[in-house]
This record gives structure tokens, C-alpha cells and sequence, in this order.
């Protein structure tokens, strides 16, 4: 089964130790974005790294990388639950 | 009714089949059945609780002016009623009690996936109960802000809205944990031949309201959060004077709680998919497109929490947006109506008490959903929005549709776990006065909205005292059936006629099994070779 697969997936430091690393830079991007982008731009730009951080979290921490088709389907249908329900908010506070 | 045998259940039951004694062989089982009806009997206590505190607010509401409580009282007691029947009663009900009881020995498991979890849930749940009951005795006293906790209202009174809002805040980590354990269990434990195109429809209803339980309500945690921080801290998220946003909050607290109105309609659809075959002597009609809709429901549902904030000052593009997507849910919730129908249609119909009460959720949850209609449009919404109408609609639904399909559960599946049954005619009477009553109680109310009179206002003119006081007789009306429906049933559970494995002839795999069901259900495996409504294949006539 796949969890059965994950449990005995162990992943190195090596890639744990980069994984990490990228976080940090991720991190550091954020800053320099939201001081060097104009306008409405900063917050599209902190929202994309943000997903990436994320990603890079539920691909490597959570070992969803090395998880069944199932379990990543619905992983993914929470996330585009989550995306709408954000999107359907802020069509709101667009428009008002 | 033959009210002597009182000899104990047959050894290897549920009941008598355990480690521990007392209270501890409950409160610490992790067998479903015992944590089943731990819920059953905490929610239907906490239902009683808000009966009780409806009927209160029906006799304040009989005559203008002050009858038997002042303004603040009253304002705390339809909180209290709210916060109780919603998050106490209805969301939990049918996946903690029916669902736990019935739901793993529908798809021939011994048990869910994660039986201490599911223990835990419970636990959570009363932690969560008593810090909202500790909630209106402490402090400020109880809250007054109505179930919803609007801001700004909910910051700045003085009433011990952060308790209230931390018990619901617990509660709402049962919610989630259940479903988890009911999406797992559902997917790793069917038995052999237990193919999702055989999996009853109360457990199709489950496994959807479960996806809805685990999206949707650590939105609500975070909005509760958020209450609590702003009253606390002070940290102005929906203060408009320091950069924050009113509806903002109103966003995030409908996001959960349209979809939680789904946590309480879908298993209730459920059960009326499962009773209705049973007594009608018939398969279900379209049984695909009953699954597909309850999806569709739990999908389109949490897309159209928008139709609640009409009138708040959101764009009027989102109102157009939100008024189309809520016309959308009404296809799917349609599609169970008309599939209802066709299975009643040429059936041999049997009108026993859980019949009886299915029937009912038929007419009054259509009553519930067309009124629906009216509110999420938004042209005609903005003159009925916050009138009586509205809670006349939302209780067509919830009560009408949720509490007599909840009433219909207990008829149906209360004597299978007892293993005996109550007597039909006190039933039947019951029914009969719960729905004439219902329909005094809450069709006046919607007339009262028509009219122009306010939800949540302690005083109003005289026009509508007439239309009020009919509404209380029906409240009477309504709790003397449900007393008589409580000592019929409930007598009958303790004294009454001893009932086979299978007293209404289903073909599910619950009436497969001995009276009461033994604890681990199944002496071994089963192996599933014929749909759930397929009575012919089950060797039932």
C-alpha cells in the first residue's frame, strides 16, 4: 500500500539539508519582494513563493513525493478547494 | 406492545461483551457502537437543551412587550438555542451517533479505521460542550451575539463570547477527526465484494459530508481564532479604522458554515435513501445519480457561502456570482426529490413510524429548499433578508428536514442496537402531532417574515401578535409529540417487543447480523454479492 511505501522511504540529509536551505532563500526572496515590487504586485509575488514554500514543505517534510496517486489526488482536491475559496473572497474585495 | 421480557441481551452482544464494567466500559470503549451511542445520547441531551430553550423563546415572543424575561436575557437565550442545536446537535449528530453505529457495519468492517480516535472525538466534544456550557455561567454571562458571533458586535460586548467561541473552537477538532476517520474507513475497510457502486447511500452521505467536515472547518477554528484575538489582543483585522475588514470575518465564518448546513442535511438525505426502499418494498430509483448529487452538494455547497451577505455591502458582481452558484445547488438537492419519488412510485408502501417521518422530510425539506430559493436570490432576498422568514426557512431545513430524517434514524435503527422495538401506534400518533405542530410553529413564522417582522427582536408591533401567538401553540403542539415520541421510543428500547435481525426486511448488511450486533459485527468477513437495495438478491421477499 502506499503508505506503507512512504513509512519506509527514508530521505537523506543531503536532500532534507537542501530542501532547507531553499526554504531560507525563499524566505529571504520574500523580503526583497515586498520592498523592490510596486504596487499590487508584491502580494501576488509573496502569495506565489508562499505556495512554493508549501510545496516544497508537502513534497519533502510530508513525504507526499513518495506517496500513492490517491493520497496526492486528494491532497490536491483540499488545495483547490482552499484556492477557490480564496479566489471566490478576494473576487469580492476586487469588485467592491 | 408485550411489555415484560426484561432478560439481558444474549451473551456476545455489544452490550455485554467487554473488559471493563460501569461507566468506564463507555466512556473508554473504542468500539463504535458504545461511542455511537455515547454520541447519540450527548447531542440528543443537548437537543433537549435547546427545545427547551426554543420553546422559552416562543413564550417570550407570544405577546409584545415583556412576557416572562427582559431584552438581555433574551438576546442570550436565541444565542444559546443557536450555538447548542447547531454545533451541540445537528453537526454532530448523525456522523457521531448513526454514523458510528451504523456506518462500519453497513460496509462489513469490524470497526473504523482509528477506534481511539474516535474516542478522542468524543472526548473533544464534551471538553468542547462544557467550556461553552461553562460559558454562560461565568464571566460576563452567557454571549448575546446570535450563533454567527458578527463582528463588531461580537468584540465589544461584554458578554463571555471568547469562552463560547473556544468551547465551539474544541468542538470543531471532533468534527475534523471524525471525518478523517470516516474518509479512511471508508476507503480501506469494505469488505470483500463492497464496491463503491454497493456502498449504501447513508455511507455515499457520510463519506461526502466527511470531505466537507475536514475542508471546510479548520476555517471556522481559524475564524474563532481570530474572534478571540481581536478581543484579547486588539488586533483590529475587522476594524476599518485601523486597515480591517467587517466582512471579511463574514467571509471567512459562512465559508464554513453554508457547508456546515451540508454537514447537516447530507447524512439525513442518507438516511431517508436507506428507509425509504426498506418500506416501500422497492430499489432505489437512479441510485448513481443519488451518489452523484450527494457530491455535487458538498461540492456546489461550499461555493455559494456569499447568499448569507447580500445585504452586508459586498461588490454586486460576488452578489451576482453567489445568487447563480446557490441556484446551482438546488439541481442536485432536486435530483434526491424526484429519485425519492420514483422509488415510492407503484412501491408497496408500508407507513410505519420511520416511513412516516421520511415522508415528512420529503415535503418539509422541499418546503425548506424552495423558500431557500427565494433567499438566494438576490432581488427578492434583500426584502425577506433578517426577517422571521428566514428562520422559518432555515428551520424547514434543519428541523423539518435534518431533525425528523434524525427522528426517522432513531425509529429505524434504535431497535436493531437495543434489540427491542417501541409500540407503532404512540408512534404514529407522535409523528402526527410533531408535524402538525411543526408546520403551525415555523409557516407562521415565514408568513411573519412576509409581513416585515424582524428575526432577533425582543419587542414588535401589534400587527403581528396574532401570527406569533399561533406560532407558540405550534411549539406546544410540536413538544407534546416529541414527549410522547421520547417515552414511546425509549420505553419500547427497555420493555418492549423483542425484534428479529432483521424486523423491516432490508437488505443492507446491519440486518444481516444478530439483535444486538456482537462486538466485533462480523464472526468473520463478509463477502458482499448484491446492492444494498437489491432485496430479491439478499433472499428477502
Amino acid at each position: 500500500m502506499s503508505s506503507e511505501r512512504a513509512d519506509n522511504h527514508i530521505i537523506g540529509y543531503g536532500t532534507l539539508t537542501a530542501v532547507w536551505v531553499a526554504l531560507l532563500v525563499l524566505t529571504a526572496l520574500t523580503v526583497w519582494v515586498s520592498r523592490h515590487t510596486p504596487g499590487i504586485g508584491h502580494v501576488w509575488g509573496s502569495l506565489a513563493i508562499a505556495a512554493a514554500k508549501g510545496g516544497l514543505v508537502i513534497a519533502f517534510f510530508m513525504h507526499m513525493r513518495y506517496e500513492g496517486r490517491l493520497l496526492r489526488w486528494l491532497l490536491f482536491l483540499a488545495l483547490v478547494t482552499l484556492v477557490i475559496f480564496i479566489g471566490l473572497t478576494f473576487f469580492d474585495v476586487l469588485y467592491r | 406492545m408485550e411489555p415484560t421480557d426484561l432478560t439481558p441481551p444474549p451473551a456476545g452482544s455489544f452490550w455485554n461483551d467487554t473488559g471493563r464494567s460501569g461507566i468506564t466500559s463507555w466512556i473508554f470503549s473504542t468500539d463504535h457502537k458504545r461511542i455511537g451511542l455515547l454520541y447519540f445520547y450527548s447531542v440528543f441531551g443537548f437537543f433537549l437543551v435547546g427545545v427547551l430553550l426554543g420553546l422559552l423563546i416562543r413564550i417570550e415572543l407570544m405577546a409584545p412587550g415583556r412576557t416572562i424575561m427582559g431584552p438581555q436575557a433574551y438576546n442570550a437565550l436565541f444565542t444559546v438555542h443557536g450555538v447548542v442545536m447547531v454545533f451541540l446537535f445537528i453537526i454532530p449528530g448523525f456522523q457521531g451517533s448513526f454514523g458510528n453505529l451504523v456506518m462500519p457495519i453497513q460496509i462489513g468492517a469490524r470497526d473504523v479505521a482509528f477506534p481511539r480516535l474516535n474516542l478522542f472525538s468524543w472526548w473533544l466534544y464534551m471538553a468542547g460542550a462544557v467550556i461553552i456550557l461553562t460559558s454562560l455561567f461565568t464571566g460576563g454571562g452567557p454571549p448575546d451575539t446570535g450563533w454567527t458571533f458578527y463582528v463588531p458586535f461580537s468584540e465589544r460586548t461584554g458578554t463571555n463570547v471568547s469562552l463560547a467561541v473556544f468551547g465551539v473552537f474544541i468542538v470543531g477538532f471532533s468534527s475534523i477527526i471524525t471525518g478523517v476517520n470516516f474518509v479512511t474507513t471508508i476507503h480501506r475497510l469494505r469488505a470483500e465484494g463492497m464496491t463503491w457502486g454497493r456502498l449504501p447511500l447513508f455511507v455515499w452521505s457520510l463519506y461526502a459530508t466527511a470531505w466537507v467536515q475536514i475542508l471546510a472547518t479548520p476555517i471556522l477554528g481559524i475564524t474563532l481564532v481570530l474572534i478571540m484575538a481581536e478581543r484579547i489582543l486588539g488586533t483590529g483585522l475587522f476594524d476599518p479604522s485601523r486597515g480591517g475588514d467587517p466582512l471579511m470575518y463574514q467571509h471567512l465564518f459562512w465559508i464554513y458554515s453554508h457547508p456546515a448546513v451540508y454537514i447537516m442535511i447530507l447524512p439525513a438525505m442518507g438516511v431517508i435513501s436507506d428507509i425509504i426502499p426498506v418500506f416501500a418494498r422497492k430499489p432505489i430509483f437512479g441510485y448513481r445519480m443519488i451518489v452523484f448529487s450527494s457530491l455535487a452538494i458538498a461540492a456546489a455547497g461550499s461555493l455559494v457561502w456569499g447568499h448569507h451577505m447580500f445585504t452586508s455591502g459586498m461588490s454586486d458582481i460576488a452578489i451576482l456570482v453567489f445568487s447563480f452558484l446557490t441556484f446551482i445547488v438546488a439541481i442536485p438537492s432536486a435530483i434526491k426529490v424526484f429519485n425519492w419519488v420514483s422509488t415510492l412510485y407503484r412501491g408497496s408502501i408500508s407507513l410505519e413510524a420511520p416511513m412516516l417521518f421520511a415522508l415528512s422530510f420529503i415535503l418539509l425539506f422541499s418546503i425548506g429548499g424552495l423558500t431557500g430559493l427565494i433567499l438566494g436570490a438576490a432581488a427578492t432576498d434583500i426584502h425577506v433578508h433578517d426577517t422571521h422568514f428566514v428562520v422559518g426557512h432555515f428551520h424547514y431545513v434543519i428541523f423539518g428536514g435534518s431533525g425528523f430524517a434524525f427522528f426517522g434514524a432513531m425509529h429505524y435503527w434504535l431497535p436493531k442496537f437495543y434489540g427491542r422495538r417501541y409500540a407503532e401506534k404512540p408512534a404514529v400518533i407522535a409523528w402526527a402531532l410533531m408535524f402538525v405542530g411543526f408546520n403551525i410553529l415555523y409557516f407562521s413564522m415565514m408568513v411573519l417574515g412576509l409581513k416585515g417582522m424582524p428575526r432577533r427582536y425582543y419587542d414588535y408591533l401589534p400587527e403581528f401578535a396574532p401570527l406569533n401567538l399561533t406560532s407558540t401553540i405550534g411549539s406546544w403542539i410540536l413538544a407534546a409529540g416529541l414527549v410522547l415520541l421520547l417515552v414511546n421510543l425509549f420505553r419500547g428500547l427497555r420493555h418492549g417487543e423483542r425484534v428479529g435481525s432483521n424486523p423491516w426486511g432490508g437488505a443492507t448488511l446491519e440486518w444481516s447480523i444478530p439483535t444486538p450486533p456482537p462486538t466485533e459485527n462480523f464472526a468473520e468477513e463478509p463477502v458482499v454479492t448484491h446492492g444494498p437495495y437489491d432485496f430479491r438478491g439478499a433472499g428477502i421477499p
